[in-house]
């Protein structure tokens, strides 16, 4: 019994409740039926042996009113758990019908050995080849043996025998094989023919022929054609076809195995405070706004924001970023993610669907159902492909018992069962799909989210890569790299920055910024400021501390009447280095210069591993950026990059980019998602470059969640992989059949006496299906150069999560 | 050429024929959606080893729900994709699945099942053709 919730809309009146209501109890199979007017819902209680929520639905509608199913609320990983579940048991069940299919087949040939002989024995001739050349070879093999190891099964009634193997073919056929002929005869009234078409017909024809020469013999002896049965070759091809079938249903879970190894990362239950109390939750209660704890060791159970603690979190499951990421209070934490060393609370900020894990989990599957281009031709091929075989298979016959006369009857008939049964639309209709999806799972590990096939193709045809700079190859954030004191000046590296960032606080200009985060990290105090007052273009001015500062460019120091005559060497190498230099000075008492520091955005510790990874890959490496041509080219050269475009406006971008694909170039551009929008879009290719786990970046066709440049080159690798994977699958799925049906058609029997037995046509074609998956899973893994997603890197990746580290560490070390 | 043979050529020659006819042919009527409530165009495709109907035409520019109703166990038809509009679900047998898009462009589209075995046509004509 089981009890469903039906909606019903257009009910006005209790009579009309009453009718649907009565309706439902007079069907058979319904045990209690409850129609709720100001609901507009039936509760229906029903034998769900006899009755599907699909009958009840139109029991209703027959009575004027309509009715939907139960809309599954359901998210990405519920959908692949649901799916999971269904082709686990899909697997239970075809690894049993293979099993006790190869039994009965196994039987069907020691059983059909003495028939075997039947023909010869009583003087009939084959004809020129035997119809079935493996079952005449397992003969000749097994049945000297046999006879002597069996001599009882010889003495047996060849007609008993006969018609026990008829009982056991059509057990068979009733129960492991079922599901061909059910299907096939659906399709069939849809107009469409499928694999199924195939193996029902192709068995069909031959146990239709075996039952004719069991009941009635000589309808065939007497035109001259053998009565041979060929009960054994329909219980091979059925139990091929099904260990085939077996392998497939296993490979193809593997496909999808990314993504139940999302579903496996969130907890079950999470340990909530409410009402003062913790509260062991299950997922689906924890609601937004529900303060959440979590001890170490734990995983996170949803997204959310650190109220109070600190820890070091493992977010490679969703970044691909091996290294623990240091958070506290107010920094994001994401379900899934293991909390490593420290205890914290955290507010739930977004649950269910709207998690990162579960979006990415979208995402993933979105593009894993998408078409990539190349499968285009194989999509034309198969939608015609099962009534071309047929009609061959009919040509076929014809064409032997024309060609060969009427006595080779039986050969034409076997030829025609081969040519159905090696026909394998299968592996065309798997080649692309299983490949997309192995890459898919493949890149969301290494923290890299493919869009869809479409993408993915693009990208593995890219000659040019284009780099944004700011955000992309340096990190986006100017820092200071450079204390210098004046030979002069009475202070140190310590009071010098104090007082410029003192001043600097007060200021809203990004450079302002990384002066006052450089004290900050030095854990220097910043003394109050009052009188602050900037000059566009040069700098500021405020009092500290009873002292007038001066902290900005040489036309500032000038304007104050500043000599920094001594500094402007060491401030034109800064220059030349690609840095920014601010001075510092005073104007009360003696006028003079203290110092100099300098600011720049430095590039990300693995930017210049990243454009090797590139060049190595053959493409083209070019920066674009807005800045000035000789801070881009320090850049451009400590990246080891060799083309550089400065000066770049951003809509400057999208034409950069429409030249370089004028040149004849695909083009891929790098961004950071957002100022460059417009650029990613217009690119073949846009590759994204997320911050943590922000993945919802729409203008791009590859987003890479680990927040360096690391991934593109291996989004590029991974992508012409799958590529080749997409290929080869193609061209064996296409070989495999324009050979083997000419092949099972007797095309070479003429020439070099060949032909195909169906049954090793079932064995070719149960092959063929799985060799496609296995080659797709190979991508899992396929090594995608020298990477960071294969091999840990640890040096430069630890500068970078090194707590209270900025430029000056780097430039001192 | 005996009669057999004779015989034999011009019933595979009708039969071939019957064969193209009855998959490329025959059965290939479109099913003609309207718009409902808030100018959405429903349809249910019962998901049956096959899809019924299998031909759809729908109008650019309004939203389109096509809810399938899938009553196989066919492990073949669990999968329903619309690779032109990046969609694919997972259909649960003995439910109702939605699937919710606006087709802005004219032209016909594909829906099919996950190995692409089972195909429908999703027909988008302009507004003014309808």
């Amino acid at each position: 019994m089981e009890k469903v919730t039906l909606p019903v809309t257009g009910m006005t009146c209790a009579s009309c409740s009453t009718h649907v209501q009565r309706a439902l109890e007079a069907t058979p199979g319904v045990a209690a039926a409850s129609v709720n007017l100001m609901l507009h819902n039936a509760v229906v209680t029903f034998d769900n042996t006899t009755l599907t929520p699909t009958d009840l639905v139109s029991v209703i509608e027959q009575t004027g009113y309509t009715s939907t199913l139960p809309q599954p609320d359901r998210t990405a990983l519920d959908e692949q758990d649901a799916q999971d579940q269904a082709q686990a048991a899909e697997y239970q069940d075809l690894r049993r019908k293979a099993g006790v299919s190869l039994a009965a087949a196994a039987f069907g040939m020691l059983a059909s050995m003495p028939l075997m002989g039947s023909g010869a024995a009583a003087g009939h001739d084959h004809g020129a080849a035997p119809a079935d050349p493996f079952l005449a070879w397992t003969h000749r093999v097994i049945d000297p043996w046999l006879s002597a190891a069996l001599p009882w099964l010889y003495a047996i009634d060849r007609a008993g025998l006969a018609w026990a193997l008829f009982v056991v073919t059509a057990a068979v056929m009733g129960w492991a094989g079922r599901h061909f002929y059910v299907r096939a005869w659906k399709a069939f009234r849809h107009h469409a023919a499928d694999m199924n078409t195939l193996v029902a017909v192709g068995t069909g024809a031959a146990f239709a022929y075996s039952v004719l020469a069991t009941a009635a013999p000589t309808v065939l002896t007497s035109r001259g054609v053998a009565a041979d049965v060929y009960y054994e070759a329909v219980l091979f091809i059925i139990a091929l076809v099904l260990v085939g079938n077996t392998f497939e249903s296993r490979a193809k879970r593997q496909t999808s195995a990314a993504l139940r190894a999302l579903a496996g990362l969130q907890p079950k239950t999470a340990r909530v405070l409410r009402g003062g109390q913790e509260r062991d939750l299950p997922l689906d209660d924890v609601v937004v706004g529900d303060v959440v704890l979590v001890r170490p060791g734990e995983r996170v159970p949803v997204d959310g924001e650190i109220l109070d603690g600190a820890s070091a979190l493992d977010e490679s499951m969703l970044t691909g970023e091996s290294l623990p990421v240091a958070k506290r209070a107010g920094d994001a934490v994401f379900g899934g993610t293991i909390n490593r060393t420290g205890a914290f609370r955290f507010r739930a900020d977004r649950v269910g669907a709207d998690s990162a894990v579960q979006r990415i989990a979208r995402m993933m599957r979105d593009a894993q159902g998408s078409r990539a281009p190349i499968q285009q031709l194989a999509d034309a091929v198969s939608a015609v492909f099962v009534p071309v075989v047929l009609s061959l298979a009919v040509a076929t016959f014809a064409g032997w018992v024309v060609l060969a006369g009427e006595g080779s009857l039986l050969q034409a008939f076997a030829a025609a069962v081969a040519v159905l049964i090696i026909a394998c639309p299968c592996a065309m209709g798997l080649a692309v799909p299983t490949a997309l999806m192995v890459a898919t799972g493949r890149g969301a590990a290494a923290g890299i989210l493919i869009k869809g096939g479409e993408a993915l193709q693009r990208a593995g045809a890219i000659t040019t890569v284009v780099l944004d700079k700011t955000g992309t190859v340096t990190e986006g954030r100017p820092t200071v790299t450079d204390v210098v004191v004046a030979p002069d000046a009475d202070l140190d590296d310590d009071a010098l920055l104090a007082r410029a960032a003192a001043v600097e606080a007060a200021s809203e200009h990004p450079l302002a910024d990384a002066v006052v985060r450089a004290a900050r990290e030095r854990g220097l105090a910043l003394a109050p400021v009052s009188e602050f007052s900037s000059v566009t273009g040069q700098g500021a001015v405020a009092m500290v501390g009873g002292e007038r500062l001066v902290i900005g460019n040489q036309a500032l120091l000038v304007g104050e009447g500043l000599d920094a005559s001594a500094l402007a060497g060491a401030a034109s190498a800064l220059a030349d280095r690609g840095r920014t230099p601010m001075f510092v000075g005073t104007t009360t008492g003696r006028p003079r210069v203290f110092g100099l520091i300098a600011v720049a955005d430095p590039i990300k510790a693995t930017s210049r591993d990243a454009v090797a990874r590139l060049r190595a890959l053959g493409l083209d490496v070019v920066m674009l950026t807005g800045d000035n041509a000789r801070t881009a080219a320090v850049i451009a050269r400590d990246a080891g990059i060799d083309r550089v475009v400065a000066g770049v406006l951003p809509e400057g971008k999208v034409a950069e980019i429409a030249r370089l694909q004028a040149e004849g170039r695909v083009v891929a551009m790098v961004g950071d998602g957002v100022n460059d929008a417009p650029a990613l879009a217009r690119a073949d290719v846009g590759l994204a470059i997320g911050s943590g786990t922000d993945i919802a970046i729409e203008a791009a066709d590859v987003t890479l969640m680990r927040g360096d440049l690391g991934g593109v080159a291996t989004a590029i690798a991974l992508s012409r992989r799958t590529m080749t994977t997409m290929k080869q699958n193609l061209f064996w799925a296409f070989v495999y059949n324009v050979v083997g049906i000419p092949v099972a058609a007797g095309l070479l029997y003429p020439v070099a006496g060949v032909l195909l037995s169906p049954v090793l046509a079932s064995a070719a074609m149960a092959f063929s299906s799985v060799s496609v998956v296995a080659n797709s899973l190979r991508l899992r893994t396929i090594r995608l150069g020298r990477d960071a997603d294969d091999i840990p890197v640890a040096t430069p990746a630890s500068k970078q999560q090194a707590p209270g580290c900025c430029g000056c560490c780097e430039v001192r070390a | 050429m005996t009669l057999i043979e004779s015989s034999t050529l011009a019933a595979a020659v009708a039969a071939i024929g019957w064969i193209n006819w009855y998959f490329f042919v025959a059965g290939r009527q479109t099913t003609r959606v309207a718009a409902g409530a808030g100018g959405r165009q429903d349809v249910v495709v019962r998901v049956d080893g096959g899809y019924e109907p299998s031909a759809i035409q729908v109008v650019a520019g309004r939203p389109v729900r096509l809810s399938f109703d899938r009553v196989d166990t066919s492990g073949c038809s669990e999968e329903v994709t619309l690779p032109d509009f990046g969609i694919r679900r997972f259909l649960p047998t003995g439910a109702r699945t939605t699937v919710d898009f606006t087709p802005d462009t004219p032209g016909t589209y594909v829906f099919t099942c996950g190995m692409g075995m089972l195909r429908g046509r999703l027909v988008v004509t302009r507004a003014t053709e309808a």
